[in-house]
This record gives C-alpha cells, structure tokens and sequence, in this order.
C-alpha cells in the first residue's frame, strides 16, 4: 500500500511539470505574439 | 511550398490556424492526460508509475521532431533561400527545448520508482541531454545573431550540424546496454497493449497540434518584429 502511494507521488510531480511547462509555452508564446503583432501595427502610424 | 514563401499568404493562413491548433491541442492534450491519470488501469510490472508514459514519450518525440523541423528549414534556407525557412527553424527551437526538458524530468520521475535511481550516464540520457544543450545553444546563436548581425547562415549550419544527435538517441537502447528499454512503438508494430497504447496516441497528437500552434505563434512574432523593424527603420531614414 505504502509503495503504491508513493508511485502516485512521482506520477503526480510528472504531470505537474508538464501542465506548467507546456500551459506556460503556450501562455507565453501567444502574448510574446499578440505584442509583436501590436507593435507592428502601432509602427505603421509613427 | 514556394506559395508560402509570401509572408502574407502565410499570415492569412495562420492568423485562423494559430488559435485553432492550440485550442484543439488543449483540449486533446488534456483529455489524453486526464485518460491516462484516471482511466488506464496500472501495468502488471511497472504499477501507476506507467501512467507517465503519455507525458515522457510524446514530449521525447516532439523534442527529436522539433530538431528535424530546425535541420529541415536550415537547409530549405541554407539551398532555396526561402524568407520563412529561417524564421520557422527559429520557431521551432523553444517548444522543441520546452518539450526535451519535460521529457528529461518526467523520465527522471519515472526513472526513480522503476529503475531505483533519477539519472544513469547511458546512450539514451545522455544523448537526449546533449539534444537539450544544442537546443540552448541553437537559441543562443540565433538571438546572437539578430542582436549584433551576422550570417543567418551560422544558426543554419549549427542546426544541420546538430541533426547527427537524432538517430544516436533513436538507436542508443539498440547499440549500447542500457537501463531505458527499446522501443515499444515501431514502423513494424506495437509491442503495447490496447488500454495503452490508445491514449498514447492520443496525447501525441494533443501535444503535436500544441507543438504546431506554439510554432505558428512564434513564427508570427518573429515575423512581425522584423517588419517593425525594418518598418521603423525606413522611417528614421526618410526623416
């Protein structure tokens, strides 16, 4: 019993980094763009 | 794909396509996930420590697949010159370090139940470490590169270069003893069972359409710095 709880502890940390990593790439990725893409447009007015 | 060789042919195309993949891939990726957490039941041998399976082998295979994305642009660059091949090699570098790293820690979750120990200096580890340093240095050069100007042409190379480390990490369980098993998963066929072996496939695809989307994402960043660049440039000239 001991054990079993134990394996759920590493499957747990597994899917925590990889939630928070990937959300974080995805979070990240899609605002660097939506900036990128502003300051663009806001160049053409200059 | 010279029709894409356009920035605004490829920008219509992807302005609907970023939003779509990186939606379809959050909600497959995390019904995948919430499949192999709460639905598969544990492995004879290996108990609930299988359930990381649907993180450690997808993420391993976008992180190769992404340095096969970085080394086929470099040449598309590096031999046609096509204006977006370097922008989506650059692209592609990130996800592909985010999805190397996540592999690196899930495997060394998995590592410590199945084997006894986080890390071995064998084939498979290591070779996949060394894919996550060229993936840095890859990322390095290139923002060098834009920074203080330079040859495009240097990424490229680097990125060809660093295509050797693909098939050592495909064939390290075959060519050298080690504690990562071979592969279950082959042209040939599957060594898995069903109840795995589905919501694996699954979580590929989830992870791969976020892959994809994050890729487009970074692409259409890239692509617009450099037009407000040159844009902003133009102007300071004419003034």
């Amino acid at each position: 019993m001991k054990e079993a709880l134990d394996q759920w502890h590493y499957v747990i940390a597994a899917y925590g980094v990889a939630a928070v990593g990937t959300l974080a790439l995805v979070v990240w990725s899609w605002l660097t763009m939506v900036a990128a893409e502003r300051r663009r447009e806001q160049s053409r007015h200059r | 794909m010279h029709g894409f060789a356009n920035p605004a042919r490829f920008l219509r195309l992807a302005r609907w396509l970023t939003p779509a993949l990186l939606l379809s891939g959050l909600v497959l990726t995390g019904a995948a996930l919430a499949w192999g957490l709460f639905e598969v039941p544990p492995e004879r041998l290996q108990g609930e420590t299988v359930r990381i399976l649907f993180i450690h082998v997808p993420t391993a295979w976008l992180g190769m697949a992404g340095w096969m994305a970085i080394a086929v642009a470099s040449l598309t660059e590096l031999v046609w010159r096509h204006p977006l091949a370097g922008i989506a090699a650059r692209a592609a570098a990130v996800p592909g370090a985010t999805f190397t790293a996540i592999c690196l820690a899930s495997g060394s979750l998995w590592g410590r139940p199945a084997w006894g120990t986080w890390w071995v200096w064998d084939g498979r580890l290591t070779s996949m470490l060394v894919l996550l340093f060229l993936y840095f240095g890859y990322i390095a050069l290139a923002n060098a590169v834009d920074q203080e100007g330079g040859s495009p042409r240097i990424p490229a190379l680097f990125g060809l270069v660093g295509a050797v480390n693909i098939p050592i990490i495909h064939y390290s369980v075959i060519w050298w003893n080690s504690l990562h098993q071979p592969p279950s998963l082959t042209m040939g066929g599957s060594a898995m069972a069903g109840p795995f072996l589905v919501p694996l496939l699954v979580a590929a695809l989830g992870f791969s359409l976020l892959f994809a989307g994050v890729v487009l994402a970074r692409m259409r960043a890239l692509l617009a710095m450099v037009q407000a660049d040159a844009r902003l440039r133009r102007k300071a000239l004419e003034a």
